[in-house]
């Protein structure tokens, strides 16, 4: 199933980030930050996808501490790498749109330094599966439901904190040219996510038939 | 004593009026754009006030797809080892 539903997905993801700079060029410029505030239209859609990436990493990680499902393992090794690649493109687009419009290249506020700590999470994940020893995985799982849980407070951090990001509410209130591009670019994204989660999770798949191909050998 | 309260009352009503006045002034002064008395070049302005907006969108847009190309190319190649060790060892595994 997943292995046929790939390779439209794929068509269907390049398909849409051709479209996508069109789009993003036909946008209106913003009235105050100009030019750069086209920074917006993958600079948010990289976050969505990071906090997509880490619900599904939490998700999975509760079903393999709970459950044992060797399955939800391999889910949230795949989404938690994917968490921090897309978690990287943000925090690097988010500096080079904010030099222009704040004037500073980073500011040690609630949002931005909670995105930051939450990257930290997934990366911790990663450095604990890759040198944590045997048993790593479930020590592992623990911290990515950690990263989950601080998911909600990045998204809300700017309605609760004073903050210089932009709030939640821009998004609703954008002019159709606008929101146009950034649903376009937010679709590229998920469908990016979702095709490379897939070929991500088909790697986990292939190092456990691997291991279990050893383990029989060794038998 | 009735003539000095009343001088009072109107020196108080002007009081009022011209300090209302003065101050509506002030607060539609504040509100008016300053007038220009010179022109400034651009590379006086403040640093963050001319920097370009053109590069720094270059910059994130050619980070993002760096970072996707080569994270979908580390998928691909770690895939295809994976795959190509699994296929050796199903071999020998036959073999035996």
């Amino acid at each position: 199933m997943t292995q046929r539903l790939f390779l439209p997905l794929v068509v269907a993801a390049t398909v849409v980030f051709a479209v996508a700079p069109l789009l993003i060029a036909w946008a209106p410029y913003e009235s105050t930050m100009g030019l750069v505030q086209k920074i917006f239209y993958f600079h948010m859609p990289s976050w969505a996808a990071m906090f997509v990436s880490a619900l599904v990493c939490g998700v999975a990680s509760a079903f393999f501490l709970f459950k044992g499902h060797a399955t939800g393992d391999r889910i949230a090794a795949a989404a938690a790498e994917l968490a921090v690649v897309f978690g990287l493109i943000g925090l690097v687009t988010g500096p080079l749109w904010a030099r222009k419009a704040w004037g500073v290249w980073w500011q040690w506020d609630a949002r931005l330094t909670m995105a930051l700590v939450l990257w930290m999470i997934f990366i911790s994940y990663l450095l604990l599966r890759e040198y944590g020893g045997p048993g790593s995985e479930k020590l592992a799982a623990g911290v990515a439901l950690f990263g989950m849980a601080n998911v909600p407070f990045v998204y809300w951090s700017v309605n609760v904190w004073r903050t210089v990001h932009p709030t939640t509410n821009v998004v609703p209130t954008l002019v159709p040219g606008m929101r146009i591009a950034l649903w376009w670019s937010l679709a590229g994204f998920l469908l990016l996510y979702t095709t490379t989660m897939m070929a991500r999770v088909r790697l986990e798949s292939q190092r456990a038939s691997l291991d279990r191909l050893y383990r029989d050998l060794d038998d | 004593m009735v003539l000095r309260g009343r001088m009072l009352c109107v020196l108080l009503t002007l009081w009022i009026g011209v300090a209302g006045t003065v101050e509506t002034g002030t607060v539609s002064l504040s509100v008016q754009p300053q007038q220009q008395e010179e022109f400034v070049p651009v590379e006086e302005l403040e640093p963050e006030d001319q920097l370009p907006a053109a590069p720094l969108l270059v910059a994130a847009y050619a980070f993002a797809w760096l970072a996707i190309f080569v994270y979908l190319w580390s998928i691909w190649r770690r895939l295809a080892h994976v795959e190509r060790e699994l296929g050796d060892l199903a071999r020998r595994m036959a073999k035996r």
